[in-house]
Protein backbone atom coordinates (compact mmCIF):
# COMPACT_ATOMS: atom_id res chain seq x y z
CA UNK A 1 0.00 0.00 0.00
CA UNK A 2 2.59 2.15 0.66
CA UNK A 3 2.71 2.76 -3.55
CA UNK A 4 -0.87 3.88 -2.99
CA UNK A 5 0.04 6.32 -0.43
CA UNK A 6 3.38 7.54 -2.86
CA UNK A 7 0.95 8.01 -6.23
CA UNK A 8 -1.24 10.16 -3.73
CA UNK A 9 1.01 12.38 -2.77
CA UNK A 10 2.78 11.26 0.41
CA UNK A 11 3.69 14.71 1.86
CA UNK A 12 6.75 13.41 3.43
CA UNK A 13 8.23 13.08 0.08
CA UNK A 14 6.87 16.27 -1.22
CA UNK A 15 9.49 19.29 -1.37
CA UNK A 16 6.71 21.72 -1.73
CA UNK A 17 4.90 21.00 1.77
CA UNK A 18 5.50 23.51 4.22
CA UNK A 19 7.09 23.11 6.95
CA UNK A 20 4.78 21.34 10.11
CA UNK A 21 3.01 23.57 12.31
CA UNK A 22 2.68 22.78 16.30
CA UNK A 23 0.44 25.74 16.42
CA UNK A 24 -2.58 24.01 14.63
CA UNK A 25 -4.65 22.06 16.90
CA UNK A 26 -4.83 18.87 15.00
CA UNK A 27 -9.03 17.87 15.99
CA UNK A 28 -9.78 20.87 13.46
CA UNK A 29 -8.36 18.55 10.78
CA UNK A 30 -10.13 16.26 11.59
CA UNK A 31 -13.56 18.33 12.09
CA UNK A 32 -12.90 19.14 8.83
CA UNK A 33 -11.85 15.47 7.36
CA UNK A 34 -15.01 13.97 9.33
CA UNK A 35 -17.61 13.97 6.42
CA UNK A 36 -15.83 13.47 3.46
CA UNK A 37 -13.92 10.25 4.98
CA UNK A 38 -17.69 9.61 6.64
CA UNK A 39 -19.06 10.10 2.90
CA UNK A 40 -16.40 7.68 1.33
CA UNK A 41 -16.73 5.37 3.95
CA UNK A 42 -20.22 5.07 3.55
CA UNK A 43 -20.38 5.37 -0.38
CA UNK A 44 -16.97 3.42 -1.32
CA UNK A 45 -15.70 1.10 1.31
CA UNK A 46 -19.21 0.02 2.69
CA UNK A 47 -20.41 -1.01 -1.00
CA UNK A 48 -16.95 -2.78 -1.58
CA UNK A 49 -17.18 -4.59 1.73
CA UNK A 50 -21.28 -5.54 0.59
CA UNK A 51 -19.94 -6.37 -3.05
CA UNK A 52 -17.30 -8.93 -1.40
CA UNK A 53 -20.18 -10.56 0.50
CA UNK A 54 -22.12 -10.91 -2.47
CA UNK A 55 -19.29 -11.80 -4.40
CA UNK A 56 -19.83 -15.49 -2.19
CA UNK A 57 -23.71 -15.83 -2.14
CA UNK A 58 -25.27 -18.55 -3.56
CA UNK A 59 -28.67 -18.66 -5.35
CA UNK A 60 -31.52 -20.20 -4.16
CA UNK A 61 -32.34 -23.05 -6.56
CA UNK A 62 -35.19 -22.24 -8.44
CA UNK A 63 -36.10 -18.66 -7.53
CA UNK A 64 -33.64 -16.84 -9.91
CA UNK A 65 -32.67 -13.07 -8.34
CA UNK A 66 -32.71 -14.72 -5.22
CA UNK A 67 -29.62 -15.32 -2.76
CA UNK A 68 -28.44 -15.93 0.51
CA UNK A 69 -25.11 -15.81 2.56
CA UNK A 70 -22.69 -17.84 2.00
CA UNK A 71 -19.12 -18.40 1.38
CA UNK A 72 -19.34 -19.69 -1.55
CA UNK A 73 -16.00 -19.40 -3.44
CA UNK A 74 -17.31 -21.35 -6.68
CA UNK A 75 -18.24 -17.82 -8.68
CA UNK A 76 -14.86 -16.84 -8.30
CA UNK A 77 -14.06 -20.53 -10.07
CA UNK A 78 -16.97 -19.56 -12.66
CA UNK A 79 -15.45 -15.77 -13.21
CA UNK A 80 -12.16 -16.99 -13.57
CA UNK A 81 -12.43 -19.86 -15.97
CA UNK A 82 -15.88 -18.61 -17.96
CA UNK A 83 -14.47 -15.47 -18.46
CA UNK A 84 -10.98 -15.48 -18.91
CA UNK A 85 -11.05 -14.41 -22.38
CA UNK A 86 -13.24 -11.55 -21.42
CA UNK A 87 -10.64 -10.57 -18.83
CA UNK A 88 -7.85 -10.91 -21.42
CA UNK A 89 -9.35 -9.01 -24.39
CA UNK A 90 -10.18 -6.63 -21.61
CA UNK A 91 -6.51 -5.75 -20.75
CA UNK A 92 -5.25 -6.18 -24.31
CA UNK A 93 -7.50 -3.40 -25.39
CA UNK A 94 -6.81 -1.40 -22.88
CA UNK A 95 -2.93 -1.67 -23.19
CA UNK A 96 -2.99 -1.12 -26.48
CA UNK A 97 -5.35 1.68 -26.13
CA UNK A 98 -2.89 3.09 -23.46
CA UNK A 99 -0.05 2.69 -26.11
CA UNK A 100 -1.67 4.49 -28.99
CA UNK A 101 -2.71 7.68 -26.61
CA UNK A 102 0.59 7.81 -25.06
CA UNK A 103 1.70 8.17 -29.05
CA UNK A 104 -0.55 10.41 -29.87
CA UNK A 105 -0.29 12.48 -26.87
CA UNK A 106 2.95 12.81 -25.71
CA UNK A 107 4.09 15.30 -29.12
CA UNK A 108 1.31 17.25 -28.00
CA UNK A 109 1.72 17.77 -24.75
CA UNK A 110 5.39 18.45 -25.86
CA UNK A 111 4.05 21.09 -28.48
CA UNK A 112 1.88 22.50 -25.48
CA UNK A 113 4.74 22.90 -22.93
CA UNK A 114 8.01 23.78 -25.20
CA UNK A 115 6.89 25.49 -28.37
CA UNK A 116 3.44 26.83 -28.13
CA UNK A 117 4.57 30.02 -27.30
CA UNK A 118 1.31 32.32 -26.73
CA UNK A 119 -1.25 29.52 -28.18
CA UNK A 120 -0.51 27.40 -25.00
CA UNK A 121 -3.57 28.02 -23.27
CA UNK A 122 -5.35 28.11 -26.71
CA UNK A 123 -3.96 24.65 -27.01
CA UNK A 124 -4.88 23.82 -23.79
CA UNK A 125 -8.58 24.85 -24.08
CA UNK A 126 -8.44 22.67 -27.40
CA UNK A 127 -7.44 19.87 -25.42
CA UNK A 128 -10.11 20.01 -22.68
CA UNK A 129 -13.21 21.23 -24.92
CA UNK A 130 -14.00 18.49 -26.86
CA UNK A 131 -15.08 16.27 -23.91
CA UNK A 132 -17.78 18.76 -22.76
CA UNK A 133 -20.03 17.28 -25.42
CA UNK A 134 -21.39 13.90 -23.87
CA UNK A 135 -19.06 10.88 -24.48
CA UNK A 136 -21.72 9.12 -25.35
CA UNK A 137 -22.53 11.21 -28.50
CA UNK A 138 -18.65 10.84 -29.31
CA UNK A 139 -18.36 7.83 -29.66
CA UNK A 140 -21.76 7.04 -31.51
CA UNK A 141 -19.84 9.54 -33.66
CA UNK A 142 -16.72 7.52 -34.26
CA UNK A 143 -19.18 4.67 -35.26
CA UNK A 144 -20.28 7.14 -37.45
CA UNK A 145 -16.85 7.43 -38.94
CA UNK A 146 -15.66 4.40 -39.25
CA UNK A 147 -18.76 2.59 -40.68
CA UNK A 148 -18.45 1.10 -43.84
CA UNK A 149 -19.68 4.19 -46.14
CA UNK A 150 -17.76 6.74 -44.03
CA UNK A 151 -14.70 8.65 -46.08
CA UNK A 152 -12.38 6.56 -43.34
CA UNK A 153 -13.33 2.86 -44.79
CA UNK A 154 -13.45 4.10 -48.35
CA UNK A 155 -9.77 5.72 -48.68
CA UNK A 156 -8.35 2.67 -46.70
CA UNK A 157 -10.27 0.77 -49.00
CA UNK A 158 -9.01 2.75 -51.60
CA UNK A 159 -5.09 2.40 -50.71
CA UNK A 160 -5.27 -1.74 -50.17
CA UNK A 161 -4.81 -1.32 -46.79
CA UNK A 162 -8.35 -2.47 -45.54
CA UNK A 163 -8.59 -6.46 -46.35
CA UNK A 164 -11.08 -6.87 -44.10
CA UNK A 165 -13.11 -3.83 -46.02
CA UNK A 166 -14.32 -3.32 -41.98
CA UNK A 167 -13.49 -1.73 -39.02
CA UNK A 168 -16.47 -1.18 -37.33
CA UNK A 169 -17.66 -3.83 -35.28
CA UNK A 170 -14.20 -5.23 -34.78
CA UNK A 171 -11.36 -4.83 -32.18
CA UNK A 172 -9.74 -2.50 -34.03
CA UNK A 173 -12.77 0.21 -33.35
CA UNK A 174 -12.98 -0.91 -30.22
CA UNK A 175 -9.74 0.11 -28.92
CA UNK A 176 -9.89 2.91 -31.86
CA UNK A 177 -12.60 4.25 -29.38
CA UNK A 178 -10.60 3.44 -26.85
CA UNK A 179 -7.53 5.34 -27.35
CA UNK A 180 -9.85 8.52 -28.34
CA UNK A 181 -11.90 8.26 -24.79
CA UNK A 182 -9.54 8.73 -22.55
CA UNK A 183 -6.69 10.64 -24.69
CA UNK A 184 -7.02 14.51 -22.03
CA UNK A 185 -6.20 11.99 -19.01
CA UNK A 186 -2.85 11.14 -20.91
CA UNK A 187 -2.23 14.87 -22.50
CA UNK A 188 -2.61 16.70 -19.24
CA UNK A 189 -0.41 14.56 -16.86
CA UNK A 190 2.12 14.79 -19.46
CA UNK A 191 1.92 17.92 -20.26
CA UNK A 192 1.80 19.29 -16.43
CA UNK A 193 5.51 17.30 -15.78
CA UNK A 194 6.77 18.51 -18.81
CA UNK A 195 5.96 22.39 -17.87
CA UNK A 196 7.14 22.04 -14.41
CA UNK A 197 10.93 21.19 -16.46
CA UNK A 198 13.60 23.46 -16.87
CA UNK A 199 13.95 23.81 -20.90
CA UNK A 200 17.57 25.21 -19.85
CA UNK A 201 18.19 21.22 -18.74
CA UNK A 202 17.27 20.49 -22.55
CA UNK A 203 19.29 22.76 -23.98
CA UNK A 204 21.90 22.18 -21.79
CA UNK A 205 21.98 18.16 -23.37
CA UNK A 206 22.34 20.04 -27.01
CA UNK A 207 25.16 21.79 -25.20
CA UNK A 208 27.07 19.06 -24.52
CA UNK A 209 26.83 17.89 -27.79
CA UNK A 210 23.81 15.21 -27.16
CA UNK A 211 21.64 14.87 -30.81
CA UNK A 212 18.38 15.11 -30.54
CA UNK A 213 16.96 12.10 -29.79
CA UNK A 214 19.56 11.17 -27.29
CA UNK A 215 18.93 14.51 -25.53
CA UNK A 216 14.90 13.57 -25.63
CA UNK A 217 15.77 9.93 -24.25
CA UNK A 218 18.53 10.89 -21.43
CA UNK A 219 17.28 14.29 -20.15
CA UNK A 220 13.28 15.24 -21.50
CA UNK A 221 11.56 11.70 -21.12
CA UNK A 222 12.86 10.84 -17.84
CA UNK A 223 11.62 14.45 -16.44
CA UNK A 224 8.22 13.98 -17.81
CA UNK A 225 7.87 9.81 -16.30
CA UNK A 226 5.59 10.72 -13.58
CA UNK A 227 2.77 12.67 -15.86
CA UNK A 228 3.59 9.61 -18.40
CA UNK A 229 2.81 7.07 -15.37
CA UNK A 230 0.09 8.77 -14.28
CA UNK A 231 -1.48 9.51 -17.28
CA UNK A 232 -1.07 6.09 -17.94
CA UNK A 233 -2.58 4.80 -15.00
CA UNK A 234 -5.22 7.31 -15.79
CA UNK A 235 -6.06 5.82 -19.68
CA UNK A 236 -5.87 2.05 -18.62
CA UNK A 237 -7.75 2.07 -15.94
CA UNK A 238 -10.67 3.30 -17.23
CA UNK A 239 -10.14 1.61 -20.92
CA UNK A 240 -9.83 -2.07 -18.89
CA UNK A 241 -12.87 -1.17 -17.15
CA UNK A 242 -15.36 -0.18 -20.14
CA UNK A 243 -17.86 -1.42 -21.88
CA UNK A 244 -19.28 1.33 -23.66
CA UNK A 245 -16.95 1.23 -26.57
CA UNK A 246 -17.43 -2.29 -26.69
CA UNK A 247 -21.39 -1.84 -26.82
CA UNK A 248 -21.54 0.74 -29.32
CA UNK A 249 -18.03 -0.04 -31.80
CA UNK A 250 -17.26 -3.22 -31.07
CA UNK A 251 -18.26 -6.89 -32.68
CA UNK A 252 -21.30 -8.69 -31.17
CA UNK A 253 -19.20 -12.22 -29.93
CA UNK A 254 -15.79 -11.37 -27.83
CA UNK A 255 -17.05 -8.76 -25.42
CA UNK A 256 -14.85 -7.60 -22.44
CA UNK A 257 -15.20 -8.25 -18.56
CA UNK A 258 -16.80 -4.92 -18.28
CA UNK A 259 -20.24 -5.89 -20.96
CA UNK A 260 -20.48 -8.94 -18.63
CA UNK A 261 -20.14 -7.24 -15.82
CA UNK A 262 -23.10 -4.94 -16.77
CA UNK A 263 -25.05 -7.59 -17.97
CA UNK A 264 -25.04 -9.90 -15.42
CA UNK A 265 -26.03 -7.06 -12.97
CA UNK A 266 -28.88 -5.19 -15.27
CA UNK A 267 -30.44 -8.24 -17.57
CA UNK A 268 -29.60 -11.20 -16.22
CA UNK A 269 -31.65 -12.40 -13.04
CA UNK A 270 -29.52 -14.28 -10.73
CA UNK A 271 -26.26 -12.68 -12.15
CA UNK A 272 -25.10 -10.79 -9.16
CA UNK A 273 -23.07 -13.04 -6.86
CA UNK A 274 -20.53 -13.82 -10.53
CA UNK A 275 -20.95 -10.56 -11.42
CA UNK A 276 -19.72 -9.47 -7.95
CA UNK A 277 -17.00 -11.82 -8.17
CA UNK A 278 -15.94 -9.97 -11.76
CA UNK A 279 -16.20 -7.14 -10.54
CA UNK A 280 -13.91 -8.04 -7.41
CA UNK A 281 -11.08 -9.69 -9.67
CA UNK A 282 -11.13 -6.99 -12.02
CA UNK A 283 -10.64 -4.51 -9.49
CA UNK A 284 -8.02 -6.60 -7.58
CA UNK A 285 -5.67 -7.15 -11.02
CA UNK A 286 -6.33 -3.84 -11.56
CA UNK A 287 -4.95 -2.96 -8.18
CA UNK A 288 -1.91 -5.21 -8.38
CA UNK A 289 -1.11 -3.92 -11.64
CA UNK A 290 -0.95 -0.27 -10.27
CA UNK A 291 1.19 -1.52 -7.67
CA UNK A 292 3.76 -2.83 -9.45
CA UNK A 293 3.69 -0.77 -12.13
CA UNK A 294 4.34 2.36 -9.54
CA UNK A 295 7.13 0.16 -7.76
CA UNK A 296 9.05 -0.43 -11.31
CA UNK A 297 8.87 3.08 -12.57
CA UNK A 298 7.84 5.62 -9.73
CA UNK A 299 10.13 8.22 -9.30
CA UNK A 300 10.12 10.05 -5.98
CA UNK A 301 8.82 13.80 -7.43
CA UNK A 302 5.15 11.77 -7.99
CA UNK A 303 2.33 14.19 -7.87
CA UNK B 1 25.05 22.80 -54.97
CA UNK B 2 21.70 23.05 -56.96
CA UNK B 3 18.58 25.03 -56.19
CA UNK B 4 16.77 22.22 -55.54
CA UNK B 5 18.60 20.13 -53.31
CA UNK B 6 19.07 23.34 -50.91
CA UNK B 7 15.02 23.69 -51.78
CA UNK B 8 15.30 20.29 -50.10
CA UNK B 9 17.06 20.81 -47.66
CA UNK B 10 15.17 23.38 -46.84
CA UNK B 11 12.16 21.51 -46.63
CA UNK B 12 13.53 19.10 -44.59
CA UNK B 13 14.84 21.76 -41.99
CA UNK B 14 11.52 23.23 -41.72
CA UNK B 15 9.84 19.75 -41.26
CA UNK B 16 12.72 18.79 -39.01
CA UNK B 17 11.86 22.41 -36.84
CA UNK B 18 7.55 21.88 -37.01
CA UNK B 19 7.52 17.84 -36.93
CA UNK B 20 6.26 17.86 -33.37
CA UNK B 21 3.95 21.35 -33.68
CA UNK B 22 2.69 19.43 -37.13
CA UNK B 23 2.14 16.07 -34.37
CA UNK B 24 -0.28 18.75 -32.05
CA UNK B 25 -2.68 19.66 -34.62
CA UNK B 26 -3.35 16.42 -36.43
CA UNK B 27 -3.60 15.08 -32.76
CA UNK B 28 -6.36 18.43 -31.84
CA UNK B 29 -7.94 17.74 -35.25
CA UNK B 30 -8.55 14.37 -34.13
CA UNK B 31 -9.87 15.25 -30.77
CA UNK B 32 -12.30 17.64 -32.73
CA UNK B 33 -13.42 15.43 -35.64
CA UNK B 34 -16.64 13.53 -33.74
CA UNK B 35 -17.26 17.02 -31.77
CA UNK B 36 -17.80 18.18 -35.82
CA UNK B 37 -19.57 15.31 -36.55
CA UNK B 38 -22.10 15.44 -33.55
CA UNK B 39 -22.42 19.37 -34.52
CA UNK B 40 -23.03 18.33 -38.19
CA UNK B 41 -25.40 15.70 -37.89
CA UNK B 42 -27.60 18.27 -35.01
CA UNK B 43 -28.96 19.23 -38.88
CA UNK B 44 -29.52 16.01 -40.22
CA UNK B 45 -33.38 15.56 -41.35
CA UNK B 46 -33.33 12.11 -40.25
CA UNK B 47 -35.92 10.12 -40.44
CA UNK B 48 -36.36 7.31 -38.03
CA UNK B 49 -32.84 6.68 -37.20
CA UNK B 50 -29.95 9.59 -37.68
CA UNK B 51 -27.06 7.40 -38.77
CA UNK B 52 -26.58 8.49 -41.99
CA UNK B 53 -26.74 11.70 -43.52
CA UNK B 54 -30.33 12.59 -45.38
CA UNK B 55 -30.76 16.33 -45.97
CA UNK B 56 -30.48 19.75 -44.19
CA UNK B 57 -32.63 20.87 -41.69
CA UNK B 58 -33.09 23.58 -39.03
CA UNK B 59 -35.87 22.19 -37.33
CA UNK B 60 -33.99 20.46 -34.50
CA UNK B 61 -32.48 23.78 -33.08
CA UNK B 62 -35.97 24.82 -33.39
CA UNK B 63 -37.20 22.66 -31.36
CA UNK B 64 -34.84 21.20 -29.22
CA UNK B 65 -37.52 19.36 -26.80
CA UNK B 66 -38.93 18.10 -29.78
CA UNK B 67 -38.13 14.64 -29.45
CA UNK B 68 -39.82 13.19 -25.58
CA UNK B 69 -37.91 12.84 -22.01
CA UNK B 70 -34.52 14.38 -23.86
CA UNK B 71 -35.03 17.76 -22.10
CA UNK B 72 -36.26 15.86 -18.85
CA UNK B 73 -33.22 13.99 -18.59
CA UNK B 74 -30.87 16.87 -19.32
CA UNK B 75 -33.00 18.91 -16.64
CA UNK B 76 -31.96 15.91 -14.24
CA UNK B 77 -28.53 15.73 -15.22
CA UNK B 78 -28.26 19.58 -14.25
CA UNK B 79 -29.61 19.36 -11.28
CA UNK B 80 -27.64 16.14 -10.43
CA UNK B 81 -24.45 17.82 -11.34
CA UNK B 82 -25.24 21.32 -9.60
CA UNK B 83 -26.28 19.02 -5.98
CA UNK B 84 -22.99 17.02 -6.63
CA UNK B 85 -20.59 19.68 -7.45
CA UNK B 86 -21.88 21.74 -4.51
CA UNK B 87 -21.67 19.28 -1.86
CA UNK B 88 -18.42 17.69 -3.33
CA UNK B 89 -16.79 20.69 -3.59
CA UNK B 90 -17.35 21.69 -0.02
CA UNK B 91 -16.96 18.45 1.84
CA UNK B 92 -13.30 18.02 -0.76
CA UNK B 93 -11.89 21.64 0.24
CA UNK B 94 -12.02 20.86 3.85
CA UNK B 95 -10.25 17.81 3.22
CA UNK B 96 -7.89 19.25 1.15
CA UNK B 97 -7.19 21.98 3.87
CA UNK B 98 -6.89 19.54 6.73
CA UNK B 99 -4.38 16.97 4.49
CA UNK B 100 -1.88 20.68 3.89
CA UNK B 101 -2.28 22.57 6.66
CA UNK B 102 -2.44 20.50 9.36
CA UNK B 103 -0.95 17.79 11.32
CA UNK B 104 -2.71 14.59 12.31
CA UNK B 105 -3.08 10.70 12.96
CA UNK B 106 -3.83 8.57 9.77
CA UNK B 107 -2.33 11.10 6.82
CA UNK B 108 -1.30 8.38 5.00
CA UNK B 109 -4.64 6.31 5.39
CA UNK B 110 -6.43 9.49 3.81
CA UNK B 111 -3.95 9.43 1.11
CA UNK B 112 -4.98 6.17 0.17
CA UNK B 113 -8.21 6.91 0.84
CA UNK B 114 -9.15 9.70 -1.57
CA UNK B 115 -6.80 7.46 -4.48
CA UNK B 116 -8.34 4.67 -4.84
CA UNK B 117 -11.61 5.34 -5.96
CA UNK B 118 -9.83 7.18 -8.74
CA UNK B 119 -7.94 4.16 -9.18
CA UNK B 120 -10.87 1.95 -9.19
CA UNK B 121 -12.59 1.33 -12.16
CA UNK B 122 -16.33 3.13 -12.17
CA UNK B 123 -17.69 -0.18 -13.63
CA UNK B 124 -16.66 -1.58 -10.01
CA UNK B 125 -17.66 1.05 -7.87
CA UNK B 126 -20.94 1.07 -9.93
CA UNK B 127 -21.54 -2.56 -9.63
CA UNK B 128 -20.86 -2.06 -5.12
CA UNK B 129 -23.00 0.94 -5.14
CA UNK B 130 -25.91 -1.28 -6.51
CA UNK B 131 -25.29 -3.93 -4.41
CA UNK B 132 -25.77 -1.42 -1.25
CA UNK B 133 -28.26 0.35 -2.26
CA UNK B 134 -30.21 -3.35 -3.56
CA UNK B 135 -29.34 -5.36 -0.56
CA UNK B 136 -28.80 -3.09 2.51
CA UNK B 137 -29.75 0.43 1.99
CA UNK B 138 -33.01 -0.60 0.73
CA UNK B 139 -34.16 -1.66 3.78
CA UNK B 140 -33.98 1.94 5.52
CA UNK B 141 -35.79 3.33 2.36
CA UNK B 142 -33.55 4.26 0.11
CA UNK B 143 -34.76 3.41 -3.73
CA UNK B 144 -33.11 3.77 -6.71
CA UNK B 145 -33.76 6.83 -8.41
CA UNK B 146 -32.42 10.95 -8.68
CA UNK B 147 -31.30 10.20 -4.54
CA UNK B 148 -28.97 7.48 -5.30
CA UNK B 149 -27.12 9.05 -8.59
CA UNK B 150 -26.56 12.50 -6.13
CA UNK B 151 -25.03 10.09 -3.51
CA UNK B 152 -22.80 8.35 -5.83
CA UNK B 153 -21.81 11.69 -7.86
CA UNK B 154 -20.65 12.75 -4.99
CA UNK B 155 -18.35 10.11 -4.18
CA UNK B 156 -16.50 9.71 -7.22
CA UNK B 157 -16.46 13.97 -7.46
CA UNK B 158 -14.51 13.97 -4.18
CA UNK B 159 -11.12 12.89 -4.74
CA UNK B 160 -10.97 14.85 -7.89
CA UNK B 161 -11.82 18.16 -6.05
CA UNK B 162 -9.34 16.83 -3.20
CA UNK B 163 -6.58 16.99 -5.84
CA UNK B 164 -7.13 19.87 -7.59
CA UNK B 165 -7.39 21.59 -4.58
CA UNK B 166 -4.62 20.49 -2.63
CA UNK B 167 -2.58 21.64 -5.36
CA UNK B 168 -3.09 24.64 -5.44
CA UNK B 169 -3.24 25.23 -1.33
CA UNK B 170 0.48 23.42 -1.65
CA UNK B 171 0.98 26.24 -4.38
CA UNK B 172 0.29 28.77 -1.61
CA UNK B 173 3.19 29.72 0.67
CA UNK B 174 2.53 29.57 4.24
CA UNK B 175 4.07 32.72 5.85
CA UNK B 176 1.36 35.27 3.87
CA UNK B 177 -1.20 33.19 6.50
CA UNK B 178 1.49 33.37 9.32
CA UNK B 179 1.72 37.32 8.69
CA UNK B 180 -1.82 37.52 8.61
CA UNK B 181 -2.05 35.42 12.10
CA UNK B 182 1.10 37.87 13.19
CA UNK B 183 -1.51 41.08 12.57
CA UNK B 184 -3.72 39.42 15.50
CA UNK B 185 -6.37 37.76 12.72
CA UNK B 186 -8.10 34.91 14.12
CA UNK B 187 -7.87 31.88 12.40
CA UNK B 188 -11.59 32.68 10.68
CA UNK B 189 -10.51 35.81 9.42
CA UNK B 190 -7.20 34.43 8.15
CA UNK B 191 -9.21 32.01 6.69
CA UNK B 192 -11.61 34.18 4.43
CA UNK B 193 -9.69 37.43 4.44
CA UNK B 194 -6.44 35.37 2.58
CA UNK B 195 -6.27 31.96 2.62
CA UNK B 196 -9.78 31.34 0.97
CA UNK B 197 -9.56 34.16 -2.05
CA UNK B 198 -5.91 32.78 -3.11
CA UNK B 199 -6.53 29.02 -3.24
CA UNK B 200 -10.12 30.89 -5.17
CA UNK B 201 -9.02 29.48 -8.54
CA UNK B 202 -8.00 25.96 -7.62
CA UNK B 203 -11.83 25.39 -5.89
CA UNK B 204 -13.53 26.84 -9.25
CA UNK B 205 -11.30 24.41 -11.46
CA UNK B 206 -11.86 21.58 -9.02
CA UNK B 207 -15.76 22.47 -8.86
CA UNK B 208 -16.09 22.80 -13.20
CA UNK B 209 -13.96 19.29 -13.35
CA UNK B 210 -16.94 17.81 -10.29
CA UNK B 211 -19.43 19.22 -12.89
CA UNK B 212 -17.98 17.65 -16.17
CA UNK B 213 -17.35 14.42 -14.21
CA UNK B 214 -21.41 14.42 -12.95
CA UNK B 215 -22.58 16.08 -15.89
CA UNK B 216 -20.75 13.66 -18.52
CA UNK B 217 -21.33 10.23 -16.12
CA UNK B 218 -22.44 7.01 -17.44
CA UNK B 219 -21.18 3.92 -16.47
CA UNK B 220 -22.09 4.54 -12.47
CA UNK B 221 -25.30 5.86 -13.06
CA UNK B 222 -26.67 3.28 -14.95
CA UNK B 223 -26.14 0.98 -12.26
CA UNK B 224 -27.76 3.31 -9.91
CA UNK B 225 -30.58 5.00 -11.67
CA UNK B 226 -33.07 2.84 -11.74
CA UNK B 227 -35.84 4.62 -13.70
CA UNK B 228 -34.81 7.67 -13.67
CA UNK B 229 -32.79 8.96 -16.98
CA UNK B 230 -29.84 11.93 -17.42
CA UNK B 231 -29.11 13.02 -20.42
CA UNK B 232 -25.97 10.55 -21.10
CA UNK B 233 -28.39 7.29 -20.15
CA UNK B 234 -30.59 9.00 -22.25
CA UNK B 235 -28.00 9.04 -25.20
CA UNK B 236 -27.06 5.64 -24.66
CA UNK B 237 -30.85 3.62 -24.57
CA UNK B 238 -31.63 6.48 -28.07
CA UNK B 239 -28.37 4.90 -29.73
CA UNK B 240 -29.60 1.28 -30.02
CA UNK B 241 -31.81 2.93 -32.53
CA UNK B 242 -29.85 5.91 -33.70
CA UNK B 243 -29.99 9.08 -31.50
CA UNK B 244 -32.17 12.20 -32.27
CA UNK B 245 -31.08 14.98 -33.40
CA UNK B 246 -32.13 16.86 -30.51
CA UNK B 247 -29.42 15.30 -28.32
CA UNK B 248 -27.10 16.42 -30.49
CA UNK B 249 -28.10 19.58 -30.12
CA UNK B 250 -28.15 20.08 -26.43
CA UNK B 251 -24.98 18.53 -27.03
CA UNK B 252 -22.98 20.61 -28.77
CA UNK B 253 -24.95 23.37 -27.26
CA UNK B 254 -23.19 22.11 -23.80
CA UNK B 255 -19.65 22.39 -25.33
CA UNK B 256 -20.39 25.55 -26.97
CA UNK B 257 -21.41 27.02 -23.39
CA UNK B 258 -18.31 25.44 -21.20
CA UNK B 259 -15.98 26.58 -24.38
CA UNK B 260 -17.32 30.58 -23.63
CA UNK B 261 -17.10 29.89 -19.79
CA UNK B 262 -13.36 28.37 -19.77
CA UNK B 263 -12.30 31.58 -22.29
CA UNK B 264 -14.29 33.54 -20.34
CA UNK B 265 -12.75 32.30 -16.90
CA UNK B 266 -9.22 32.72 -18.87
CA UNK B 267 -9.98 36.25 -19.73
CA UNK B 268 -11.07 37.68 -16.57
CA UNK B 269 -7.81 36.03 -14.60
CA UNK B 270 -5.15 37.49 -17.43
CA UNK B 271 -7.17 40.63 -17.26
CA UNK B 272 -6.94 40.52 -13.14
CA UNK B 273 -3.13 39.39 -13.48
CA UNK B 274 -2.26 42.17 -15.92
CA UNK B 275 -4.01 44.83 -13.56
CA UNK B 276 -1.91 43.17 -10.73
CA UNK B 277 1.24 43.47 -12.49
CA UNK B 278 0.17 47.28 -13.07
Amino acid sequence: MSALAHVAGDPAVDPAAPAPETRKRSWTAYLLLLPGVLWLGVFFLLPLVQLAAVSLQSRYPGFPGYYYSDVNFSNYAAALTDYAPHFARSFVYAGLATLFAFLISYPLAYAMAFKAGRWRNLMLICVIAPFFTSFILRTFAWSQILADEGWVVGVLSFLHLLPGGSIINTPVAVVAGLTYNFLPFMVLPIYASLERADPRVIEAGGDLYANGITTFRTVTLPMSMPGVLAGTLLTFIPAAGDFVNMELLGPQRGKMVGNVINDQFLAVPGGYPVAAALSFTLMTAILVMVFLYVRRFGTEELV
Amino acid sequence: MTTTTSAARRTRAWLAQHVVMLAAITALLYLFLPVAYTFAFSFNDHGRSNIVWQSFTWEHWQDPCGVAGVCESLVTSLQVGAISTLVATVLGTMMALAMVRYRYRGKAASNVLIFVPMATPEIVMGAALLTIFVQGFSNIGVNLGFGTIVFAHIMFCLSFVVVTVKARIQSLDPRIEEAAQDLYASPMQTFWKVTFPLILPGIAGAAMLAFSLSFDDFIITNFVSGNESTFPKFVYVASRRGIPAEANVIGFSMFVLAVLLVVGAQLVGSARASRIKK
